[in-house]
């Protein structure tokens, strides 16, 4: 594998930032995109801007052809079954709250719904939210002493016949992995409908939604290298006919009248209004990206820029890491002993590194592991040893004026 | 009902307000540090001249709003001057804080409202630090300091 070639398709990451060049450890928020996704939205623009299912000329049956077209890249990308699976969101929030919604006639008081402690807010609130509407009854997922999916835990939780269990495929903190797979087939057996939240695994891992079982997976265009504004809803076919749509006008109607309106067939069904086209596209260009680039080579070389943080930091006595473990993905999360996490990020920042600190969207999870925030530094497919060791060399300038006696 | 916001004594402001010359001489020779490490020590150690809140005044209702990592203001006006004390969590948040007040602790509402955070940072070399992405509260905390003061 050539991986200076693949990094040199990333212009932004040839930027300085006053002296330094930028690190950027942050692509768990969003990843950089590469020259042939912004060429990509760039052609769209200038030769093919037309509405799409609409027109009754060619401009607009060559946009149509060309978002329909990734939504087959996506069925094979997922491995789904039908191209009707598909639905375009605006991101993982918009997939799951569609989804949440879709949901509400198919719950009722007392309903148990099991959450993954450490899931995204975006995996927690639309939950939530369903079981304000519904009566349904909330209950987190603990984690073991390694900040792992307690899996005997989980177990004894599906005795109760939950109707729902809303999973991470991988923690946007710690980077943490779960066996979805075997959790989802867990949570078949016990009758409960599963979902998955995929934003943080679809760039890093082999994503393959007959294998993992699942009902519904859900993952946002901008974390694998495409635009924002497009994420996926994927469904199994019998499940997503099951939902209803959340918003409703535009290309999903069949017909409408004053004494009614009936809704055409999925998967438009679930996408009204105008589509983000644009976005679309550029995703379709991520997908290419990713099918050329994305293979054994780049996921070893993820694993090893991976291990070499968490050493990197393990090395340094102030560090504490949080559920770094060998085959996470993607991500890494730690404190300073004493120092908080904003002044760890400020101070890097000042050195040209790009980390997140906060509480990252997951305050159950913050307050599981009882911390105001963290440092969460995380990679992609482009990043390098220059990367870690400046990012590593950052954190021990930090340190030495955080220590410093004034 | 809301709980009130503790009244803070007033020696409490003005003991703060005494250090004034010192924080505009530190604020100074901030402004002239040529180098990022410079500009964060000397950040740091003027944070350290905050007063530290006590845990009893950092109630909900004082806190600030919208920031990641928390903080704390206090108000009090005495003859047409306002005066602020503050408290966060973070060392560089805690700096910052000071900058803020050395440039507003005694001043009128009319002062208050003219004052224009964004550029007083920018002229300190500290651009940026007062983006609207709310990561280190310090927009927050300075929009909050100029509502009290109408």
């Amino acid at each position: 594998m050539n991986h200076a070639a693949i990094r040199a398709q990333f212009p932004l990451l040839t930027l300085c930032q006053g002296d330094y060049p930028l690190c950027y450890l942050d692509t768990a928020a969003t990843a950089q995109k590469p020259e042939c996704v912004i060429a990509a939205m760039d052609n769209y623009y200038r030769q093919q801007n037309a509405n799409v299912h609409r027109g009754s000329y060619q401009l607009s049956a060559s946009a149509t052809s060309a978002v329909e077209a990734v939504r087959d890249q996506l069925v094979s990308f997922i491995n789904a079954c039908a191209r009707q699976e598909i639905i375009f969101t605006h991101g993982t929030t918009e997939s799951l709250n569609l989804l949440a919604y879709g949901l509400t006639p198919h719950l009722t008081a007392g309903d148990v719904i099991l959450v993954d402690s450490a899931a995204h807010h975006a995996n927690l609130v639309p939950w939530q939210q369903l079981a304000l509407r519904t009566g349904a009854i909330v209950e987190p997922i603990a984690l073991d002493s390694q900040q792992r999916l307690n899996i005997e835990a989980f177990k004894s939780q599906l005795a109760r016949n939950p109707k729902l269990v809303a999973l991470s495929h991988v923690s946007n903190v710690l980077g943490t992995v779960n066996d979805v797979a075997q959790l989802c087939q867990l949570a078949k057996h016990a009758g409960a409908i599963t979902v998955v939240d995929g934003a943080q695994a679809i760039a890093h891992l082999n994503v393959d939604v007959q294998t993992i079982g699942c009902d519904f997976y859900a993952f946002s265009g901008h974390k694998m290298y495409g635009p924002t504004g497009v994420g996926v809803l994927w469904g199994k076919l019998s499940e997503l006919e099951q939902l209803t749509p959340m918003l409703t006008g535009g290309e999903m109607i069949k017909t409408v009248s004053f004494s009614g309106t009936t809704f055409g067939a999925l998967p438009h069904r679930l996408e009204a209004g105008t589509p983000p086209i644009a976005e679309i596209i550029g995703l379709g260009a991520a997908l290419e990206f990713l099918k050329q680039h994305a293979n054994n080579d780049s996921h070893a070389h993820e694993q090893h820029m991976l291990q070499l943080l968490q050493q990197g930091l393990a090395q340094l006595p102030e560090i504490e890491l949080y559920g770094a473990h060998s085959d996470n993905c993607g991500a890494v999360a730690f404190n300073v002993r004493g120092e908080h996490h904003q002044d760890i990020g400020a101070l890097l920042d000042q050195q040209g590194v790009a980390i997140r600190c906060g509480h990252h969207c997951a305050m159950p999870l913050m307050e599981l592991l009882q911390l105001s925030g963290c440092c969460r530094a995380s990679i992609g497919i482009y990043t390098n040893e220059q990367d870690i060791q400046q990012f590593l060399a950052a954190l021990k300038q930090a340190l030495e004026l955080l220590n410093e006696d004034f | 009902m809301t709980d009130a916001l503790p009244i803070l004594p007033a020696a409490q402001f003005s003991a703060f307000y005494q250090q004034q010359d010192k924080l505009l001489s530190a604020r100074d020779k901030l402004a002239q540090a040529s180098n990022w490490q410079d500009k964060y020590r000397l950040l740091m150690q003027l944070g350290k001249l905050l007063p530290i809140l006590e845990d009893s005044l950092k109630t909900e209702h004082a806190r600030v709003d919208g920031c990641e990592s928390a903080a704390w203001l206090y108000h009090c006006e005495i003859d047409g001057q306002h005066f602020y004390l503050a408290d966060s969590e973070a060392r560089i948040v805690k700096g910052l804080i000071v900058l803020l007040l050395a440039e507003t602790n005694g001043k009128s509402s009319a002062e208050i409202a003219a004052f224009m955070p964004e550029q007083y940072f920018a002229e300190l070399g500290l651009a940026g630090q007062l983006s609207p992405s709310r990561s280190n509260g310090l927009f927050a905390l300075a929009s909050k300091l100029q509502l009290l003061a109408l």
